[in-house]
């Protein structure tokens, strides 16, 4: 089956595009057994992530389980989530 | 298992034999490219080091240009010197002889110029060779080896398919005896609470939270955002939104397996299984490092397609993405983006570079070795003046 994202561990926010994806389509991600589809509002580049649910401001984005940084914005389901709407929390010697 | 190697004096093993031309010092780079190239099948290599170090700066170089020139892949090495030099041909041979590997001296104020220097380094490396095409491989168990991970040029594919793959890849050989290094301690922050779960001892949980808070430090006190570098634009550009991202997909290359030691950039592992080497990320530097600490073969992902060899030391390269495969298929020994078609599982692509690791390490050249990549760079502390 060609997949479209991938969702590497259930407490993710993020699913990770694995083809470029065209806004307005709906994709279907499986988290563990269950399957979810997200229509999506932005066109999402190869290796890019997408939020699988609404993210709200300061909220932590999940992947691998994991943290890896904070919204800087509300983030909606299907949008696009990169540098634009992230920053990372760590190596941050710009904030006294 | 076992792989095919050369069984060197100091009861390390070799996967390759060359003859190495050394400089000790900048100042003799010229010379000793001059005598590597006058000498077909000698190999040689540039560096900025060898005087200026302050202290610890002094030995970190040294402990790092000893590792290298001993290294068991060195049947023998030439170091040519300057004469005036902080880090002389004596000082590496020092350590060279500890572990009873075949070398030779010449520096260029003793023999009076660049000329005469030439003249006698022909003669020194040519025996050097002759000697070196006496060793036979022979069959050896495959705990002999050190297996140095690395990425560069990553993507988020990276943490999906090439890194995991070389992660099953490790736990295999770590089961089966071998050393394991993995490094490029700020592709740890943000990913340490992930090591520290698999740390063999408490000292090994603390040093892990060390070397990355001292890695972090250095963005804390210049104080700019790591994101200045790390991730790097190409990264960005491939998906990778913030270090503890990158980190999480980087530290998949080393497997699952106890985390058995912390050691230093270049120091050798007293452990077996797998290890981490404090030391910085920049691909090349890495590289040497993990030379310098033992390892025979390495194993390097990469997303966005990198074409960095080593000198003496093959490096197989691993592709993420079916595309960068296509795209610059004669840098790339296996690609792992089958993973993302389902076309191939994690493990399918683990055991190809599995079977890579021990073809690779008995004989067979990488694509790196065939078109000559022999990128060479060692890490500073910053104290040189």
């Amino acid at each position: 089956m060609k997949l479209s994202a991938l969702v590497l561990n259930r407490e993710d926010n993020v699913a990770t595009a694995v083809r470029q994806l065209q806004s307005g389509n709906s994709i279907v991600v499986e988290i563990d057994d269950s399957v979810v589809s997200v229509v999506l509002s932005q066109s999402i580049p190869l290796g890019h992530k997408l939020a699988l649910k609404d993210i709200e401001r300061g909220e932590r984005i999940i992947k691998y389980g994991e943290t890896i940084g904070q919204a800087t914005v509300k983030i909606n389901r299907g949008e696009h989530v990169h540098i634009h709407n992230v920053e990372g929390l760590r190596g941050r010697g710009d904030i006294p | 298992m076992n792989f095919m190697g050369y069984r060197r004096n100091s009861g390390s093993i070799g996967t390759r034999n060359h003859v190495l031309v050394f400089p000790t010092v900048i100042c003799a780079s010229a010379v000793a490219d001059m005598i590597s190239q006058a000498v077909p099948g000698t190999v040689s290599v540039t560096h900025s080091h060898g005087c200026g170090h302050l202290g610890e700066e002094k030995e970190h170089i040294v402990r790092a240009m000893v590792g290298f020139c001993s290294h068991p892949n060195v049947a023998g090495v030439l170091l040519v010197g300057l004469g005036c030099e902080l880090i002389t041909p004596e000082l590496i041979a020092e350590g060279i002889m500890k572990v009873g590997q075949r070398f030779e001296m010449v520096s260029i104020q003793a023999e009076g110029g660049t000329t005469a220097t030439l003249e006698k380094g022909k003669v020194l490396a040519a025996e050097l060779l002759k000697e070196a095409a006496r060793a036979r491989r022979e069959p050896v168990d495959i705990s002999e080896l050190i297996l140095g991970t690395n990425c560069g040029g990553s993507d988020t594919m990276s943490g999906l398919t090439a890194n995991p793959a070389l992660g099953v890849a490790c736990d295999s050989l770590v089961a089966e005896g071998v050393t394991v290094l993995l490094s490029e301690t700020p592709e740890m922050i943000g990913a340490e609470q992930v090591l520290v779960k698999r740390a063999a001892s408490e000292a090994v949980k603390k040093r892990i939270w060390e070397i990355t808070a001292a890695t972090e430090s250095l963005a804390i006190k210049a104080g700019v955002d790591i994101r200045g570098t790390e991730p790097s634009p190409g990264n960005i550009e491939g998906g990778l939104t913030t270090l503890e991202e990158k980190s999480l997909g980087a530290v998949l290359k080393g497997g699952t397996s106890t985390i058995k030691q912390v050691i230093n950039y270049a120091e050798k592992p007293s452990e077996k299984g797998l290890v981490i080497m404090d030391g910085p990320a920049h691909d090349a530097v890495c590289n040497t490092g993990m030379i310098a600490a033992g390892a025979q073969v390495i194993v390097f992902t990469t997303g966005r397609g990198t074409p960095l060899g080593a000198p003496v030391v093959p490096v197989i390269k691993v592709s993420s993405n079916n595309g960068v495969y296509q795209h610059m298929k004669d840098n790339i020994d296996i690609n792992a983006g089958g993973i993302l078609d389902g076309e191939e599982s994690v493990e399918t692509v683990g055991e190809r570079i599995l079977r890579e690791i021990i073809e690779v390490a008995s004989g067979k050249t990488s694509r790196a070795e065939i078109l000559g990549h022999g990128e060479f760079a060692i890490h500073s502390l910053g104290l040189s003046v």
